[in-house]
């Protein structure tokens, strides 16, 4: 690079005015600011104790939860829409001929592993039937890989733990079903 | 009074004030975590309370659990480190910095009839000493040598570097803090530091207000002393790692950061006693003559201790507010600026002296002092000398300027 080079744009430092010069009133100036921190309010919390308030939980990207119809069955209809519009490559979906007559297949095995999981919401967006959605619990824990690896029975149990706090998307949405 | 009983109080008084600086270092160190916390939008610690209970108390067992885990923590000794300069250095920068309290007063006197003396008992380990101010001073250079020895044994150049930067900043800084000493001196005509309250106490002006100028380098350059923000250039961690102290661990690490603690204490009650008026306050304390019940000891006792909290507080609350200096800025303010202004605070507080009936402490020469004040600050800053701006400009033709090659 040289100095003259007309591609290079020269930025002067601002002058400092008598104030900047004068050093104390910056620095009143600062202790002003940390003073002002020092009372206001924290944005950290007692974490266990006290929960973080969720402004949103409809639009909040937590753990996965698998939607029941009103008879109490599976939503999901195995199209593997969500598989293949997840960017993790974490959804792994067995599906078989379904016993019901108002469709042709349900998921007999369906796996996501957590830990692949991004929580990007693309699954929940590609669902056609609204089977699938991402519900507000954040702070999920295992002890080993393995139980990471959400089946298709915990992911109805989601459903039913966060069914109450949070109504099915689709309906307040204007979903589907 | 025998020498038995003065021995005895003597030791009483020591095991105050060791254990009431270790205290309240271990203390202020919660205080100022609480402090950086909030400062940050955060809650700080409050977890530790009592153990093997719920109960937190605001996070008070901080310190315990802190001085817990430094003890038990493994003390590595490096091959490399000439091990008995390592071993030594902590211990001589915790003496060093412990010792200074022998010659400072913790209070004033409380009275002696209720313990079987005539006299009032003075708060000080060693009362009457005349050479007070100069046996700090003495000390708390001493204290370098800790660093510097610390940071050579560790034969580790960051350690060595944090300590070369320590030992010129106290060279550079003691000058202008000696000369914010003198006026104080110059004015109350002693070196000891009981005399310096009581002048304060019995004029009713602090030295802060008759001689503001004093004031502000001699609090600057105590914060250079202490090591603090924005002056820790001994040890910022962006470039130092942790400056002299890189290689200690365990028990001696504590001993280097109990050390700096109690300079910021020592620092804040050499700013309390020289500037504020140490025990005085106005219509509420007396002068120094006069006789203290109990009531009026505690009173002053009390008055003092939050006036050194306060200073503490400030000290805290500067450290999150101010960037770290350069090191050539930091050369500077001591050369360019804090040196200057402290030998006009000096002539300013000589004329004052001689001239006035009351040694500076009537209106007038207080409305002088503080003319000199803005005027001398005003000065500076229109010539400034802070200015180290050494950024790269246009027609600077050493910018991209083809390397000469060598030979
Ligand atoms: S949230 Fe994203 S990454 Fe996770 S399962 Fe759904 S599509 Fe895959
Ligand atoms: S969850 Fe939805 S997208 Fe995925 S397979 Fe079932 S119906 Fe299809």
């Amino acid at each position: 690079m040289r100095h003259d080079d007309p591609a290079v744009t020269w930025v002067e430092e601002p002058k400092l005015g008598l104030a900047g010069k004068m050093y104390l009133p910056l620095f009143v100036q600062g202790l002003a600011v940390t003073t002002k921190h020092l009372v206001s309010r924290k944005v950290t919390i007692s974490f266990p104790e006290e929960r973080p308030e969720i402004g949103n939980p409809l639009i909040y990207r937590g753990v996965h939860r698998f939607n029941k119809d009103d008879q109490g069955r599976v939503k999901c209809v195995a199209c593997f829409l969500c598989a293949t519009a997840c960017p993790a490559h974490c959804i792994d979906i067995v599906g078989i001929e379904s016993p019901w007559p108002d469709r042709e297949k349900y998921p007999e095995s369906f796996q996501i592993d957590e830990l692949r999981c991004i929580f990007c919401g693309m699954c929940e967006e590609a669902c056609p039937v609204d089977a699938i959605e991402l519900t507000s619990l954040f702070d999920l824990t295992g002890r080993s890989r393995e139980e990471m690896i959400f089946d298709k029975e915990k992911l109805l149990s989601v459903y039913d733990q966060t069914k109450d706090a949070e109504p099915m998307k689709s309906k307040s949405l204007g979903g589907t079903v | 009074m025998s020498l038995t009983t003065q021995t005895i109080e003597a030791l009483i008084k020591l095991a105050i004030v060791a254990g009431g600086v270790m205290t309240a270092a271990m203390y202020l160190v919660l205080v100022e975590r609480k402090m950086a916390g909030w400062i940050q939008g955060r809650l700080g610690p409050n977890r530790v309370g009592i153990p093997l209970t719920k109960i937190r108390l605001f996070g008070l067992g901080q310190p315990v659990a802190d001085a817990l885990k430094l003890i038990l923590k493994e003390d590595v000794t490096p091959a490399h480190v000439n091990r008995r300069i390592y071993n030594l250095a902590p211990l001589i920068i915790m003496t060093a910095a412990v010792s200074v309290f022998a010659v400072i007063p913790f209070g004033s006197i409380i009275p002696g009839e209720g313990l079987g003396r005539e006299n009032p008992i003075p708060l000080v380990v060693a009362p009457g000493i005349d050479v007070g101010m100069i046996f700090v001073f003495a000390l708390s250079s001493i204290a370098v040598y800790g660093v510097i020895l610390g940071g050579w044994a560790s034969n580790n150049k960051y350690s060595f570097l944090g300590a070369l930067r320590s030992s010129a900043q106290m060279i550079a800084y003691e000058l202008p803090l000696g000369l914010g000493l003198l006026g104080v001196v110059l004015a109350t005509g002693s070196l000891q530091l009981e005399k310096v309250i009581g002048v304060q106490a019995d004029t009713g002006i602090w030295f802060a207000l008759s001689q503001p100028l004093g004031f502000v380098v001699f609090v600057v350059a105590a914060f250079a002393e202490a090591a603090r923000l924005p002056f820790d250039l001994t040890e910022c961690e962006q470039e130092l790692v942790a400056g002299f102290h890189t290689e200690y661990s365990g028990m001696r690490l504590v001993l280097f950061l109990t050390a700096e603690f109690i300079h910021m204490i020592t620092a804040a009650f050499l700013i309390v006693i020289l500037f504020l008026g140490g025990w005085h306050f106005w219509g509420l304390t007396g002068g120094s003559e006069d006789a203290v019940t109990w009531l009026g000891a505690i009173v002053r006792i009390v008055v003092f201790m939050i006036k050194i909290l306060a200073v503490i507080l400030f000290f805290m609350l500067v450290r999150w507010s101010w960037p770290r200096f350069r090191f050539d800025q930091l050369m500077n303010l001591a050369w360019k600026m804090m040196l200057p202004l402290g030998i006009v605070n000096l002539i300013a507080v000589a004329i004052a002296v001689e001239m006035s009936a009351s040694a500076g402490a009537s209106l007038p020469w207080i409305v002088y002092g503080w003319i000199v004040a803005v005027v001398a600050w005003m000065v500076t800053a229109v010539c400034s000398p802070l200015m180290t701006d050494n950024t790269a400009r246009v027609g600077d033709a050493t910018v991209g300027a083809p390397l000469e090659k060598a030979g």
